[in-house]
């Protein structure tokens, strides 16, 4: 098996508390969940341009799925269209989609939802002219929740595509 | 990992089996059975050797009698005979008078190479018959494999079947906060001793870890961070695995065809997953569900002519049977609510499966034609059934209540006799070995 740099654990676990305190703020439903991480446009001094952060804080890294769906949503959408405006203002940005799934399922249909909802972003953001060679895109399944409640609105914010700056390039 | 050789010679059967007729039996196809009472007393120490060794593999009869839900061991305290020798008959009166209906006689003796002896004899209190005897020789570390072997022979004294206490579980050891949770491959004796991790869970989690039915190895699905998560082998024996082909989709949800030759799994391409064989001597991969919808958690029958497999073509996840080559998909669950992780018995006669329904999970079975679907369990979470290699018996993962950590639980194919497996934390995904050679 390939041996990922002690670095780059840090830096995905570093990601994935960042998203969890985010996601905790939220309280009820996908759509009101997408809104809230969007953080209502409001730019940050702080942030370095370009940067997870910049994509977290002022553009929204996530979109979220009804039970056992994986059509996107208006504010999906929406939320994909920032990303992809996003994109293109940093070209040299490639990320990772990544399709997570609540925990009312079973594993491996998970997956294959995961899959799914990765996939949905993906063709989203490459119909809005987004080069498909920028993206990549892993399903979790039920493996890996943003929020380890079991409530409704746990499962609202954990099934979702989650938007991961990979590269920045060259 | 190096396992012992597993060494046990079974010797001759040293007397000959009575008349069937005489035969106490238990029925296990029937609901309701009463546990039949059976007088295990310690097995002795010939010539005064091992006295503690003797005790510790009754011992392990005991729980594994116990456990199965169809004996029940009588508490030694009552005994009045003290058995001095396995080759003397034993006074059917006193085993009578305790309400036995069955005596399990053994010693254990060290032999002249430093192994063990281990010579039981089956005893039916009522005809004052042998139902059987057998006497199996094993390194004396070995001494729990020879105790399983001695109670998978009095279980088919008494019901005619094999016997599944010799066996292995593989499964998914969890640790940590959900949000990052450390997922390892563990495999232990099917009474929950000798667990050994299999994997050190640093660079990626395992998940739905399958036996093979042939060799000492074992199937699952590696999921990573950053790349699609993929199908590996892994040799109990050695510890070394390998990547099952490589693919730019993920590979997942793997199992061995019942031959052992083979690998049914699902591959994603572009999003969508469908059901793939690959054969293992040629890495040779076959496409068998090519639909829109997701097909995913292949199990093929014993005779190896039809698979099983959820797909959500219809709408929500329900399980289809088709031919092995592919063809002439069946969906053969109709019932309320989803059907997934359809899994083949060993007998052939039924599929088990997870249903999913109104916020409950259940395990259930179901002919392969689709008739006579049973439900045997219920939970908050209930996943993932295996079956023990006599198909009577089913093990899965449970989470009893929302946020309660997963745990192992096996259950009868009546829906009697449910039991939580004793194992060090959470646990999910049990996969449980064939018979051991």
């Amino acid at each position: 098996m390939n041996v990922k740099s002690s670095m780059k654990l840090i830096g995905v676990v570093g990601l994935m508390a960042l998203a969890a305190a985010c996601a905790s703020k939220s309280s009820t439903g996908p759509d009101v969940a997408a809104t809230g991480n969007t953080n209502g446009g409001v730019t940050s001094g702080a942030v370095t341009p370009g940067s997870q952060e910049d994509l977290e804080q002022n553009v929204g890294h996530r979109v979220f799925f009804g039970y056992d769906q994986y059509s996107l949503s208006p504010q999906a959408q929406a939320t994909l269209q920032k990303q992809a405006d996003f994109l293109k203002q940093y070209p040299s940005v490639s990320v990772q989609l990544s399709g997570n799934c609540d925990e009312r399922g079973t594993r491996e249909y998970n997956l294959a939802l995961g899959a799914r909802r990765a996939e949905a972003a993906r063709a989203y953001l490459v119909s809005l002219g987004v080069d498909s060679s920028r993206l990549t895109t892993v399903s979790y399944g039920k493996e890996r929740p943003i929020d380890p409640r079991s409530t409704e609105d746990a499962w609202s914010l954990n099934r979702n595509s989650t938007t991961t700056i990979v590269n920045v390039g060259a | 990992m190096k396992q012992a050789i597993l060494a046990i010679l079974a010797a001759a059967v040293f007397v000959a089996a009575p008349s069937a007729q005489a035969r106490v039996r238990i029925d296990i196809t029937q609901a309701n059975v009463e546990p039949m009472p059976v007088a295990v007393p310690d097995f002795i120490g010939v010539d005064n050797q091992a006295p503690g060794l003797g005790r510790d593999i009754t011992g392990v009869i005991m729980a594994d009698l116990d456990r199965s839900g169809l004996f029940s061991v009588i508490d030694q305290r009552a005994y009045v005979e003290k058995l001095t020798s396995v080759d003397v008959r034993p006074r059917f009166a006193d085993w009578r008078i305790i309400n036995a209906q069955v005596l399990v006689a053994g010693e254990v003796r060290q032999t002249p190479d430093g192994r063990i002896e281990v010579a039981t004899r089956v005893w039916d209190v009522y005809s004052n018959e042998q139902l059987g005897a057998v006497s199996f020789k094993t390194p004396a570390d070995n001494w729990r494999r020879a105790a399983h072997k001695v109670a998978d022979f009095v279980y088919k004294s008494l019901t005619g079947e094999e016997g599944y206490f010799d066996t292995r579980i593989v499964y998914i050891h969890e640790t940590g906060p959900k949000e990052k949770r450390t997922k390892r491959l563990m495999i232990m004796d099917q009474d929950g001793a000798n667990s050994v991790l299999l994997t050190d869970g640093l660079n990626y989690q395992a998940l739905t870890p399958r036996f093979s039915p042939t060799q000492q190895q074992i199937t699952y699905m590696a999921l990573f961070d950053n790349r699609p998560g993929q199908v590996y082998l892994f040799n109990i024996e050695t510890g070394e695995q390998e990547q099952l082909g490589t693919f730019r989709g993920m590979t997942f949800a793997p199992r061995f065809t019942p031959d052992g030759t083979r690998v049914l799994m699902s591959m994603e391409r572009g999003g969508n997953s469908d059901v793939f064989m690959m054969e293992l001597a040629t890495r040779r991969l076959t496409r068998l569900t090519d639909n829109p919808g997701i097909d995913t958690s292949p199990t093929m029958s014993p005779d190896g002519r039809r698979i099983g497999f959820t797909s959500d073509r219809g709408g929500t996840e329900q399980i289809y049977v088709m031919n092995a080559d592919g063809s002439a998909p069946k969906r053969i669950t109709f019932g309320e609510g989803r059907y997934q992780t359809p899994v083949w018995s060993p007998r052939g006669d039924l599929v088990a499966f997870t249903r999913q329904y109104q916020g409950r999970f259940y395990i259930g079975v179901i002919r392969p034609d689709g008739g006579g679907e049973r439900l045997l369990t219920e939970s908050y979470l209930d996943e993932g059934p295996t079956w023990a290699p006599n198909g009577r018996v089913l093990m899965f993962f449970r989470e009893a209540s929302p946020g309660a950590g997963p745990s192992l639980w096996s259950v009868d194919l009546t829906g009697r006799n449910l039991r939580r497996v004793r194992t060090p934390g959470d646990s999910s995904d049990p996969a449980w070995s064939p018979p051991l050679p």
